[in-house]
């Protein structure tokens, strides 16, 4: 599991909540999404490509994502994925869960700094 | 369905997921161009931040695959096309698995049918066989295995018992059917009320017989067989309450049984009804097969505990003819042995059809051996490859299983082909088979010897698999070292595994050729028997009644047979001819009874048991069988009915200690008989089989008096021809006989004809077929097991060319050289012999109830057949061995 490039720098399930919220602001394709996840990030995240394109399947089949035939910025055949209803609930529910764990977290923090 | 269409959208997402990846590749091309970059560095620059493209696009397709069985197709994928790359191998191996796997299901299914599957009776478990010993019946044992019930005996325990549902007793017999076509003898099973309650198979058409068919004083019904019935009235559907001429007498017909339908394991085309009549019934008469169905939850103990108190109750309730005390059977110590019916009808054929298995089985484990000893080859030539898989990380489990799946593919296919070998195997048993083979007709491939099939395939698969897995699987280290050998003289590991194979295929081999050779003495053993008669091919024999209803005085019926008698002497090309009431080892059902010889008591009373053959003059001449003292019959005496007797030498030295000595003497069967004086002494015949003791025999004239009715004299009505000729067998011979008969009567049928060649040889189908089984399982066993040993010598030479011209180069002699392989392979075979003769010693004693004539440890047979296995391996291996000495050290060194 060490050598899984896609637990890499995040923890699990924090690259799928950034695919999901991004691509509920609007469907993108592939390489959209690893831009805009660094544009947005500010270049602080950055998405492996190796990472990316199994965890885009894996959400596929839990269907909480689907793809269609779409044309690219530059005019050229891609697929654009978007989000399913099922993705929505699945995202706001990781959302709270992630919210309760990071005020756990800071709250921890914030005792260690006393 | 939903596999398939998963498949198809899995094709859907495949192409998604590339024109993904290809515009994300584009898509940063273009934008690092924008930046100013040519074209093909920006190109470069993209695929590289990108990574690895394949592995990605087979990470990302692995989420919508089963990852196990995929890569076990891919494996197999890999399998099949190397397999078709080496197709010559591939046939070879699967052939051989196809014949091994093929006779092992061929005997499998007759094992299976016959041994295994049930009787085909509704609630087979709770039949059973009213069998009954009686050990204080001496001389019994000599033509019997068991005591049959008498018709009283029948009677008290259809009345009194406590443990049946139901109590059947029943006889073949035959009977003349006459106003179809030709007059026709047929087989007829007669039987009592309760036989077809106790099998409980409905009839297919019309009804059972009931009660009423049973009253002794009414003529009942009879019904058909489903083959008489389509036989003789084509299957006509309103046969039922049509009359038809059984011996001369009209008779409804009841019903008509279904097909497959059998008395026990008797094959009739008629059921008669015995209709005992119990006023008249008395205590002897042991003329019957009893059966019966068990009420549910009741052991075979409480029927045996129950069946000894309806004995005492039978001796209570009835008396013999002449008086004498009705106890007097306590004597004979009769014991009730019920038997499970399944035992009855299957008889003493499993002995002969597990050996069979047995051997086959073993054929089968040479086959596989040398199925193994290709694959190691196999295996050693793709060593390096195997090495470097390992070295890139390969795991041991992952080259193991590529290897076993290599061999269970083999084993499947050649099971695929076996079942078509099987099928083709099965009619060539079913032919060749012993015709007394019990269930014959029931003999089929079903599902279980299909999963039979399966498992033997899988078995030897992952058997003949497992030892180059084994070997070439092992940890790292040793793999990276097995890479190193290449300029070694031989891979001892293989060589090992090689000398492993050899050493089981010979002790295999040598267990089965003694098998083969223990049968071949015991048929040459049974063919030096004087079975007492004499050139049997040139012996007709046919059987022939003549019922009381049709002829019902018993001097008429003598007259009429011997009519019939000179009618076939005048045939052309006859010698003699003559009639017994049983010739030897045709089955029929044996007449015996106890005799007293002059001034001779026996204590208690208790006279040994004899059995009884009534021969007209000239038969004995006409058999061949030898008169060892004194004279044949008259036919002044036969209807004279006198006082006269012939009996067997073994009978004659028994009571009066020479053939010689006994002519004159005199005996009688019961106390108000006159005295019969015995006139000859004929030699002993086996009358059961050559391999079984010859009974001592009583012979007498065909008519004798009655002891209840004096003034009638009875006649012996179904008599078997014997007709000497050297036209014997032809079709011609048999019309004309036919037709001598039909020239005394019309309506006399004839039935069973057949030359005693004939009958002998079904009395030797077992062993025969034990013979010719075990014959072709050692041949083959004997070439697998040489073609290994030459295998494994010729890859030892190609192995050790270079070490070969060493040697020669060093002055080494090549006869020396020779003889080294030679020996290496004399080893072999001596270990493979030591074991196998172990091994033979141990399981020919399995045997023993099948040879005759012969020890299972047979000395000579465990001298030779070692001596010409050894002689065979000399051979094999010198062969190749010689092409060692032909090395060129030259060439040898330059080889590398």
């Amino acid at each position: 599991m060490a050598k899984n490039p896609e637990h890499r720098g995040l923890f699990p399930g924090a690259l799928e909540i950034m695919i999901l919220q991004s691509l509920r602001l609007r469907p993108m394709h592939g390489y959209a999404l690893v831009k805009h996840i660094k544009h947005v990030s500010d270049d602080l995240l950055q998405v492996e490509e190796g990472s990316l394109y199994p965890a885009l399947q894996r959400m596929l089949k839990e269907g909480l994502l689907e793809a269609q035939a779409g044309i690219s910025a530059k005019g050229r055949p891609t697929r654009i994925y978007r989000l399913t209803d099922a993705g929505i609930r699945h995202l706001e529910s990781e959302v709270v869960s992630f919210e309760r764990m990071f005020a756990g977290i800071t709250r921890v923090l914030g005792v260690a700094g006393v | 369905m939903q596999l398939f269409s998963r498949i198809l959208n899995r094709r859907r997402r495949y192409d998604d997921l590339s024109v993904s990846i290809q515009e994300h590749i584009d898509e940063r091309t273009d934008e690092l161009m924008e930046e100013g970059m040519p074209r093909d560095e920006a190109e470069r620059l993209a695929r590289r931040d990108f990574g690895n493209v394949t592995l990605l696009r087979e990470r990302s397709r692995e989420v919508w695959q089963w990852r196990r069985l995929e890569t076990l197709l891919m494996d197999l994928k890999h399998v099949c096309r190397r397999l078709g790359r080496s197709s010559g191998f591939a046939i070879t191996v699967v052939l051989t698995l196809a014949i091994g796997i093929g006779a092992n299901t061929a005997v499998f299914s007759v094992l299976n049918s016959v041994l295994l599957r049930p009787l085909p009776y509704p609630e087979p478990e709770q039949l059973v066989s009213l069998h009954l010993n009686a050990p204080g019946a001496p001389g019994l044992a000599e033509f019997r295995s068991e005591l049959r019930l008498s018709a009283s005996m029948y009677l008290t325990f259809a009345a009194h018992n406590r443990v049946f549902q139901s109590v059947g007793a029943w006889g073949p017999g035959t009977a003349s059917i006459t106003g179809i076509a030709q007059p026709e003898q047929v087989n007829t099973a007669q039987i009592s009320g309760g036989v077809l309650e106790t099998l409980n198979v409905p009839a297919f058409t019309g009804q059972w017989l009931t009660a009423a068919d049973q009253d002794a004083h009414g003529l009942g019904r009879v019904m058909l067989s489903y083959g008489y019935w389509q036989r003789r009235f084509g299957g006509d559907p309103d046969v039922v309450g049509r009359t038809i001429t059984v011996d001369s007498q009209s008779r409804v017909i009841a019903g008509v049984m279904p097909r497959g339908f059998k008395v026990v394991n008797y094959d009739f085309d008629l059921l008669v009804p015995l209709a005992f009549d119990p006023t008249h019934e008395i205590l002897a008469g042991f003329a019957y097969r009893g059966i019966a169905r068990l009420r549910p939850g009741v052991s075979l103990a409480e029927a045996n505990a129950d069946g000894a108190r309806l004995l005492n109750v039978w001796m209570d309730s009835w008396t013999n003819p002449l008086g004498g005390d009705p106890h007097w059977y306590l004597r004979w110590r009769i014991t009730p042995a019920l038997q499970p019916l399944k035992e009855t009808v299957v008889g003493s054929i499993h002995t002969v059809l597990w050996v069979v298995m047995g051997t086959i089985g073993v054929v089968m484990l040479i086959a596989c051996t040398n199925v193994a000893n290709l694959l190691l080859v196999r295996a050693d030539a793709r060593r390096q490859e195997l090495a470097v898989r390992s070295a890139l990380g390969a795991g041991r489990w992952r080259i193991a299983r590529e290897l076993l799946l290599e061999s269970m593919t083999l084993g499947l296919l050649g099971g695929a082909a076996g079942v078509a070998v099987a099928y083709a195997g099965l009619r060539l048993l079913t032919r060749i088979g012993p015709g007394d083979l019990p269930r014959l007709n029931e003999i089929s491939l079903d599902g279980r010897s299909v999963a039979f099939t399966l498992i033997l395939s899988v078995v030897s698969g992952l058997l003949f698999g497992a030892i180059p897995a084994l070997r070439y699987a092992p940890s790292r280290q040793r793999l990276t070292l097995l890479g190193a050998t290449r300029t070694a003289s031989a891979s001892r590991e293989r060589q090992r595994g090689s000398n492993v194979l050899v050493v089981a295929q010979v002790a295999m081999a040598l267990v089965l050729l003694i098998g083969a050779v223990l049968m071949i003495r015991t048929f040459v053993a049974m063919r030096d028997v004087d079975p007492g008669f004499s050139e049997p091919a040139s012996l007709q024999v046919m059987r022939l009644s003549i019922p009381e209803t049709l002829v019902h005085d018993g001097t008429t019926a003598v007259r009429m047979q011997n009519s019939i008698l000179d009618k076939l002497a005048a045939i052309p090309g006859v010698s003699s001819a003559g009639f017994a009431a049983s010739v030897p080892m045709s089955g029929a059902e044996p007449n015996w009874d106890d005799i007293f010889p002059e001034g001779v008591t026996y204590k208690d009373g208790v006279a040994p048991l004899r059995l009884y053959n009534y021969v007209s003059p000239g038969y004995f001449h006409t058999a061949g069988t030898r008169l060892v003292a004194g004279r044949d019959f008259t036919w002044a005496e036969v209807y004279g009915v006198r006082p006269v007797g012939m009996v067997s030498e073994g009978l004659a030295r028994e009571l009066w200690g020479s053939p010689q000595a006994a002519i004159g003497k005199r005996f009688r069967e019961w106390e108000s008989m006159p005295w019969h004086e015995v006139v000859g002494v004929v030699e002993d015949v086996r009358e059961n089989g050559v391999d079984q003791v010859s009974p001592a025999t009583v012979y007498w004239t065909s008519m004798t008096g009655n002891p209840l009715v004096p003034e009638k004299l009875e006649a012996r009505r179904t008599m078997y021809f014997a007709i000497r000729s050297n036209r014997a067998g032809t079709q011609a011979f048999i019309n004309e006989m036919q037709q001598a008969v039909w020239g005394v009567n019309a309506d006399l049928p004839v039935a069973d004809i057949s030359t005693m060649q004939d009958i002998y040889s079904d009395s030797m189908a077992r062993t025969s077929f034990t013979l010719v089984m075990l014959a072709i399982a050692g041949a083959m066993a004997m070439a697998l097991g040489i073609l290994g040993i030459y295998g494994v010598i010729s890859y030892a030479v190609s192995q050790r060319t270079r070490e070969i011209g060493i040697r020669m180069a060093l002055g080494a002699k090549r006869s020396e050289l020779a003889w080294m392989f030679v020996r290496s392979a004399l080893v072999l075979t001596g270990i493979g012999t030591a074991v196998g003769l172990g091994a033979a010693a141990g399981l020919m004693r399995l045997m023993q109830s099948l040879l005759f004539g012969i020890s299972p440890l047979d000395p000579m047979t465990f001298t030779a057949v070692p001596v010409v296995l050894v002689a065979a391996a000399a051979l094999a291996s010198y062969l190749p061995a010689r092409r060692s000495a032909a090395v060129d050290p030259v060439e040898a060194l330059r080889a590398e």
